[in-house]
C-alpha cells in the first residue's frame, strides 16, 4: 500500500485555487466589502477621503470587535443577545463608580470587567446546565441588563447619562488606551492606505478591532481551543465523546463575548467621555448580522473571525455611505435585512456543498 | 484464521449482567475478546447489545458477574477509564463533526501542539501528514485531508473513526453497528477495515444485527436474545445458517417467511428469509 501517488481520484472533482478561496467562509463578505467600497468611493467625494474613511472605520471598529466575539460564540453554536446591552452596562458601571462614588478609575474598570465576566459566566452556566436555547437565556439577561442600565442609572445618579467623566482623576491614563485618536495627517505611516493628509483622525478602537480579529483568527485556526470551538458548535455530542471539554469551552465563549462587551464599553466611554443608559440596546442583532454576513452559520460549527470583521466593515461603510450619498438613512435597515437574507442563502448553499453526507 | 491461533484474551466477560432497577437488561453473558481476533455480538433490536457495549466501554457498570481485563477483574467508572485501558468504542454516530476537515476530526480532543506559552499552536503539518498515512495504512487514499469529513461516504467516515481509535492506542475496538446504515458495497468496505484492524493485532468487538456481515470476519459469535446469551461459539462450531436461525429464534423467522409468502408471493425478501431459515 505504498502507492500513495496523488493521482486524480475519480470520486472527487479537482477544484481550482480560486474555487477553494471562494469556498472560505469569509470570501462573500470580502467581495461585498470591496464592491460597496468601490460604489461609494465612485459616487461620493467624501467617502474615500481620509476624513470620510476615518469616520466609517471608527463606526465599524466597535461593532467589529463585538461581531468577532459573537462570531466565535456562534461558531460554538450559541447566541448572546445580551452583548449589546453589555457594552452600555460596563460603561455605566465605570461612569457611576467614578463620578458618583469617587472610586479610582482603574479600580472601577476592573470591577466592571469582573461584573461583565461574571454575567458571561452566568449566561454560559445557565445555558449548559438547563439545556435551554441560548437565544432564550440571553434574551432574559438582555432585558435584565437593559432594565438595570435604565432604572439603576436613574436611581443612582438621577440622570440617564454619565456627566463629568473627563474631570475624573487619572482619566487621561485609560483614555490613552481606549479613547485616543491619532492625527493621520501627521502619522501617515500608521495607516498604510492613506496617501493624503486631511483633517482626519484614526481612533484607537480601530487598532483594537484589528488586534481582536487577529487574535481570534489565530485562536480559531491554530490552537486546540479553536478546534474545540468548531467541534462544540458542529456536533456537541461527538465532541464530548472524543474528550473535548464542552462545558469549559462554551462557558469560556460566553465570557469572551462579555469581555468583548467590556472592551467596547470602555472604548465608547473613553472616546466620548460619556455613556447613555440605553447604549448598545438594539446592537446585538447588528453583531449577529455582521457575523452571518461574514460566513457564520446560525446552526454553529462554521464561520470565520475575519469574515465577521468584514461584515462590520460593510456595516460601517454603508452606514456612512448612505449619509454621504444624501439618502434617507433609514435605508440602512432595509439594506441590512437584504444583506442578511442574501448571506444566509449563500451560507446555506456553502454548507450543503461542504458538509452534506452523500 | 482459526480462533485458537489468535493471541491472549484481553477482555473476558464471565456471567455479566445488568439491572436497571427492577428491569433486567442483561443477564449471564460470557465471551472473550483476544488480540488479533474479531468477537461478534449479534442480536435483534432490544436484545441487550447496547447494554453490553456500554459495560465494556465503561459507560455503565455491570451489576452481576465479572469483567476481566488482562486477567484482572475490573469495573470501569467512566469511558475515560476504559479508554485508558486501551478499549476504544466507535459509536454509531461515529463522533465526528461533519463540517470540520478530516485531519481536525482525526485529532479532535487529542490535538498535537508545538511551541510554548502564547505561541503554543497546533502542529498542523504533522497532523495532516499523520492523518494521511494512518488512513493510507487502513487502505483509504484521500486526495485531501482538508475536506470536510461530511463529504466522505459513510463507509469512509467509519474508517476514519476506526483509524483514529487505532492511532490513539486502542488494543480493543468496540464497533457499534458499523454497517447498520450502509449499503452493500459500503458495508463490504467497512468489513475489510475490520479485518485490517484485526490483522494489525487488535481485538475487535463487532456488534451487529446482520449475521451475513458478522460471519465472514468473525472468529467468535455470541448471540443475544431478550437480554440473555444464547451461547458463545467459535466459528468452527457454528454455520451461518445456524447463527441466523438462533438470532431471530428459528421458529419466529419461519412463521414470518410463511406469512409474507401469503401476502407478497415470491418476492426476493421472502426468498431471502426462506434461505436464512433453512
Amino acid at each position: 500500500m505504498a502507492t500513495a501517488t496523488p493521482t486524480a481520484d475519480e470520486r472527487v472533482v479537482r477544484s481550482s485555487p480560486l474555487t477553494r478561496i471562494l469556498k472560505r467562509p469569509e470570501s462573500g463578505a470580502v467581495v461585498a466589502a470591496v464592491v460597496i467600497f468601490g460604489y461609494f468611493a465612485a459616487t461620493t467625494d467624501a467617502f474615500a477621503s481620509p476624513a470620510g474613511a476615518s469616520t466609517w472605520l471608527r463606526g465599524a471598529s466597535t461593532i467589529g470587535i463585538m461581531a468577532v466575539a459573537v462570531a466565535l460564540l456562534m461558531i460554538g453554536g450559541e447566541f448572546d443577545l445580551s452583548a449589546g446591552a453589555m457594552t452600555g452596562f460596563t460603561g455605566l458601571v465605570v461612569g457611576i463608580l467614578t463620578t458618583e462614588y469617587g472610586l479610582n478609575i482603574w479600580a472601577a474598570m476592573l470591577v466592571s470587567l469582573a461584573l461583565a465576566l461574571a454575567i458571561g459566566a452566568v449566561n454560559g452556566v445557565m445555558v449548559m446546565r438547563t439545556g435551554l436555547p441560548s437565544f432564550i437565556v440571553t434574551l432574559g439577561t438582555f432585558f435584565v441588563l437593559q432594565g438595570i442600565n435604565l432604572a439603576g442609572t436613574k436611581a443612582l445618579i438621577d440622570q440617564v447619562a454619565i456627566q463629568g467623566m473627563a474631570r475624573v482623576p487619572y482619566y487621561d491614563q485609560p483614555h490613552a488606551f481606549f479613547g485616543k485618536a491619532f492625527d493621520i495627517g501627521v502619522h501617515m505611516s500608521m495607516f498604510g492606505k492613506t496617501y493624503d493628509s486631511g483633517e482626519a483622525h484614526i481612533f484607537v478602537s480601530v487598532f483594537w478591532w484589528v488586534g481582536v480579529t487577529a487574535v481570534a483568527t489565530w485562536v480559531l485556526l491554530r490552537t486546540r481551543v479553536g478546534n474545540w470551538i468548531f467541534s462544540v458548535g458542529g456536533a456537541q455530542v461527538s465532541a464530548r465523546q472524543v474528550g473535548v471539554p464542552v462545558f469549559r469551552t462554551k462557558v469560556g465563549l460566553f465570557m469572551t463575548t462579555a469581555g468583548a462587551g467590556w472592551l467596547v464599553g470602555m472604548l465608547l466611554l473613553f472616546s466620548t467621555s460619556t455613556v447613555q443608559a440605553n447604549t448598545g440596546v438594539g446592537q446585538e442583532f447588528i453583531y449577529i448580522i455582521c457575523a452571518v454576513v461574514g460566513g457564520c452559520l446560525l446552526t454553529g460549527g462554521y464561520g470565520s473571525a475575519i469574515g465577521a470583521a468584514f461584515g462590520a466593515l460593510i456595516y460601517g461603510m454603508v452606514n456612512q455611505g448612505i449619509i454621504y450619498s444624501g439618502w434617507d438613512n433609514n435605508w440602512l435597515k432595509a439594506f441590512l435585512g437584504a444583506m442578511l437574507l442574501g448571506a444566509v442563502l449563500l451560507n446555506e448553499w456553502v454548507r450543503r456543498q461542504a458538509g452534506s453526507a452523500r | 484464521m482459526p480462533e485458537s491461533a489468535s493471541g491472549t484474551p484481553v477482555i473476558e466477560a464471565r456471567g455479566i449482567g445488568k439491572r436497571y432497577g427492577s428491569v433486567i437488561a442483561l443477564s449471564d453473558v460470557s465471551t472473550t475478546v483476544a488480540e488479533g481476533s474479531v468477537a461478534c455480538v449479534l442480536g435483534d433490536n432490544g436484545a441487550g447489545k447496547s447494554t453490553f457495549i456500554k459495560i465494556l466501554a465503561g459507560a455503565h457498570a455491570h451489576s452481576e458477574g465479572e469483567l476481566l481485563v488482562d486477567g484482572t477483574p475490573t469495573t470501569f467508572a467512566s469511558p475515560r477509564e476504559a479508554l485508558a485501558a486501551g478499549i476504544a468504542t466507535v459509536y454509531q454516530d461515529l463522533a465526528v463533526v461533519p463540517l470540520m476537515p478530516v485531519w481536525r476530526n482525526f485529532f479532535l480532543g487529542s490535538e498535537t501542539t508545538r511551541g510554548k506559552g502564547p505561541l503554543k499552536r497546533l502542529d498542523v503539518g504533522f497532523m495532516k501528514k499523520t492523518t494521511k498515512t494512518e488512513l493510507a495504512a487502513m487502505g483509504i487514499d484521500l486526495r485531501d485531508v482538508d475536506q470536510p469529513i461530511g463529504t466522505l461516504s459513510g463507509g469512509e467516515r467509519q474508517c476514519v473513526a476506526i483509524a483514529r481509535a487505532v492511532y490513539f492506542g486502542a488494543r480493543v475496538l468496540i464497533l457499534d453497528e458499523p454497517t447498520a446504515a450502509l449499503g452493500v458495497k459500503q458495508s463490504g468496505v467497512v468489513l475489510r477495515y475490520i479485518a485490517k484492524a484485526r490483522d494489525r493485532g487488535l481485538g475487535v468487538v463487532f456488534i451487529t444485527h446482520n449475521p451475513h456481515h458478522a460471519y465472514p470476519v468473525g472468529d467468535r459469535f455470541m448471540v443475544l436474545r431478550r437480554g440473555r446469551s444464547m451461547g458463545d461459539f467459535p466459528k468452527s462450531e457454528i454455520s451461518l445458517e445456524e447463527l441466523t436461525g438462533m438470532m431471530a429464534g428459528g421458529g419466529e423467522l419461519a412463521d414470518l417467511a410463511h406469512e409474507l409468502e401469503r401476502t407478497m408471493g415470491d418476492s426476493p425478501v421472502v426468498e431471502e428469509l426462506k434461505a436464512d431459515v433453512l
